[in-house]
């Protein structure tokens, strides 16, 4: 296991109409950090911006030693989840998970074997010839997953995964997540609303507020009343 | 870095750019060429006159009936039959013009099914309906209906707590037309009226088939007298400012009422309240609703009889129907394709151009590329087709010129009904796969393979057949440029109504009817089926 590289947004600007964000950051290498923060503070623009669906009006984005500011998405070391629509509805399982090793779905028996083993790590194993609508939300969420595995990209981002998974499902997946994790080292970093979710996986909290990074630290420092004032009042009245 | 998308979205824009620009400039060497430019004359002004008249008379004759069909329809809530009612409401503007006006002569004609009841009747002979009358039954059959429709629509906005309320606070028929209905028609009502307005102001093929002489003769039909039959290129230009000029006026004048002439025909029809009214009441609706059906079924039906009685065997056989018809078909395929890949890179283009803009602010490509694309409805294909016309007239006006302005000119005024049906299509796929496609790595054909086709082709094969039908039952550039060498079956059809071969262009227009309506049952069949 080697440990994933480290995501530095090096004073990164984005601006959408009347909001500009700036960020200025680096994601500590094959850690999990939780990215926090209300609604529209940045989230998944920041995301976007590592994961090159957007483009920073200023500043470099440097995953490693490599500057990826110029490549397009496909290039970079990245995958990333989105919250829904990870897959093609039209496309079974193995061809969704298959899709991370060839864009046009020409696969060796080496591909194949690849897909079959991450379908089997991620517990989609018989559920093959599925299409997406005949997959429960959590099950689509894995197959997801599964292609972050043949991809084998050492930066891995997620938006809000399982937001719309119920508790125990939400359970299970993170579970699964903290295990594919500790095997393969990447780095990850993942949106989340739920304080319980940045507790149980998280090593690291980084807290946005109004387009800027305001914190960034340890989970334990953050959740033991050491965070900032803005980030008590967003987790509210727990610590 | 230049995205391949937008650079085919402004191709796209610049073709339809070059078939206006060049009808303008056609027009515009003809003013200039001609030493003395004609003036505008009493002629000219009695047209115009008569052009804003009907289309004044036959907006009220639909509007009004139409609030009274929408507020039964509205009233009477589900019953057997209705969702019938509202499909055979959604014909009309399926059918061929041409073949609506045959229906109905076939109907009120000098020898039309109803010429015996009404000689008994009123004592005389009965003498036709040609001029006025026969262009305000046309018009109210095409544009009641769809009326209808629009308002039934607007009465479906109102929320169903406000039905509620009103039954609970016990008003009447009178106080819930007043308080609750009222207000949503009224909302509703500018919009109507406008496109329907608009629709008459730019009819050609009813008034060119049912009006009578120049006692009932609109701009577009004049324009197309004077360069066929008067070979008066000079006054057809003088006509065609005219045409322009009026038709801006009366965008302006509906803009300025918060009308949308571009408006979207293809509305769906759902919702449905279900609140009992009185006795007296409901039987009242259902006259209301009876009578509108008779309207909008009496044409129809005569199209069908009229089309049985003809000798279809001997037509079927006949070599120039064979003609007609494969050069009908073929240039709808050709239009059709055209229309579809003119819709699919502008879609392509604005969407591209959306996703990368920073901030709401749209930049001009990207709203041409919009709504832009869809006025050209507004320049009227007649207009279009003149102005080639009289450019082209010079040179040579060769099957092959002929064919080529059929089929682009349709092409572009279908566009905008297929950009409705390709547009959303391609924007939810997009929005929903872009970025998991570009983080895969599906470019070109990959992408196109593996992600747009499967997404996209139902909506193409809706606006295709769509943009199929419109060409097809199309009788404004083919009667500009169709010659005994370029016939389709609507100009055929004019051609035997115009050598009184009744029977022959009763069973043109039945075979006319049935291949359109079975393009549109396939653009709605494509439409339904979910991916």
């Amino acid at each position: 296991m080697t440990a994933g590289p480290a995501v530095t947004m090096d004073k990164v600007t984005f601006g959408y109409g009347e909001v500009a964000f700036a960020f200025d950051i680096c994601f500590e290498p094959g850690a999990i950090t939780a990215l926090m923060g209300a609604s529209g503070s940045g989230k998944s623009t920041l995301l976007n911006l590592v994961a090159g669906f957007e483009s920073p009006g200023a500043g470099r984005v440097v995953i490693g030693d490599r500057d990826v500011t110029a490549l397009p998405p496909a290039r970079r070391p990245v995958s990333m989840i989105f919250q829904e629509n990870n897959l093609f509805a039209h496309l079974d399982v193995e061809k969704n998970v298959g899709l991370g090793r060839s864009p046009s779905l020409a696969l060796s028996a080496a591909d194949r074997a690849a897909v079959a083993q991450a379908l089997a790590r991620t517990g989609l194993d018989g559920k093959q010839k599925r299409l997406p609508r005949e997959l429960s939300g959590g099950e689509r969420q894995r197959v997801a997953l599964a292609r972050v595995l043949v991809r084998e990209r050492p930066v891995l981002l997620l938006d809000e995964p399982f937001a719309s998974l119920g508790p125990a499902l939400r359970a299970d997946m993170l579970a699964l997540l903290a295990d594919l994790q500790a095997e393969r080292g990447m780095t990850v970093v993942f949106v989340t609303h739920h304080p319980d979710d940045a507790r149980r996986l998280a090593s690291r909290i980084a807290f946005l507020d109004q387009g800027r990074v305001a914190a960034h630290g340890e989970a334990g420092t953050f959740f033991s009343g050491g965070g900032p004032e803005a980030f008590r009042r967003y987790v509210g009245t727990r610590p | 870095m230049r995205d391949p998308r937008i650079t085919a979205g402004a191709v796209a824009l610049g073709l339809i750019a070059l078939l206006v620009g060049g009808a303008f400039f056609g027009l515009a060497m003809e003013a200039v060429r001609n030493p003395q430019p004609v003036a505008v004359d009493a002629t000219m002004l009695r047209v115009v006159r008569f052009t804003l008249w009907q289309a004044a008379l036959s907006t009220v004759l639909s509007a009004v009936p139409a609030v009274l069909v929408a507020r039964a329809l509205s009233r009477c809530g589900s019953f057997p039959g209705r969702g019938l009612i509202l499909k055979m409401f959604a014909l009309p503007l399926a059918l061929p013009a041409i073949v609506a006006a045959l229906g109905v002569l076939a109907l009120l004609g000098r020898a039309g099914y109803l010429a015996g009841p009404l000689s008994a009747l009123s004592g005389e002979t009965w003498p036709g309906i040609y001029g006025l009358s026969g262009i305000l039954v046309a018009h109210v059959f095409f544009n009641m209906p769809l009326a209808t429709r629009f308002l039934l629509e607007a009465l479906d906005t109102v929320p169903a707590d406000q039905w509620r309320l009103a039954s609970q606070l016990g008003m009447g028929g009178a106080a819930t037309f007043r308080f609750v209905e009222w207000p949503a028609i009224r909302a509703g009502l500018p919009g109507v009226a406008g496109l329907v307005f608009m629709l008459c102001v730019t009819s050609f093929t009813v008034v060119l088939t049912l009006g009578g002489g120049p006692a009932a003769t609109t701009v577009e039909v004049a324009i197309y007298q004077a360069l066929r039959f008067d070979f008066d290129p000079a006054r057809a230009v003088a006509l065609t400012a005219l045409q322009l000029a009026l038709t801006a006026a009366v965008l302006l004048v509906l803009k300025r009422l918060g009308a949308d002439a571009a408006a979207d025909a293809a509305i769906s029809v759902t919702r449905r309240r279900t609140f009992g009214a009185g006795l007296g009441e409901t039987v009242l609706d259902t006259l209301v609703i009876a009578a509108a059906v008779v309207v909008v079924a009496a044409p129809i039906v005569s199209v069908i009889l009229s089309g049985l009685q003809a000798d279809l065997r001997r037509l079927v056989a006949d070599a120039a129907v064979h003609r007609a018809a494969l050069t009908s078909v073929g240039l709808a395929a050709v239009s059709g394709t055209l229309a579809v890949a003119l819709s699919l890179s502008l879609a392509a283009a604005r969407h591209a151009l959306a996703r990368r803009r920073k901030g709401p602010a749209s930049g001009l490509l990207e709203r041409a590329m919009d709504a832009g694309a869809g006025y050209v409805l507004v320049v009227p294909s007649i207009v279009i087709g003149a102005g080639w016309f009289v450019l082209l007239r010079q040179t040579a006006l060769s099957a092959p010129v002929a064919m080529t302005m059929v089929a682009t000119v349709n092409a572009a005024m279908a566009m905008p009904f297929a950009l409705r049906a390709i547009r959303p299509a391609y924007d939810a796929s997009s929005d929903r796969y872009g970025r998991l496609a570009a983080q895969l790595g599906l470019t070109g054909w990959n992408k196109f393979r593996l992600v747009d086709w499967p997404q996209m082709r139902r909506p193409l094969a809706t606006g295709l057949a769509f943009a199929m039908a419109l060409s097809l039952g199309d009788l404004g550039v083919i009667a500009l440029f169709g010659s005994d060498a370029v016939e389709t079956l609507p100009y055929l059809l004019l051609a035997r109504m115009g050598s009184y071969r009744t029977a022959d262009a009763a069973g043109i227009a039945l075979l006319l009817a049935a291949l359109t309506l079975a393009l549109m049952t396939l653009a709605d069949l494509a439409r339904k089926e979910a991916p």
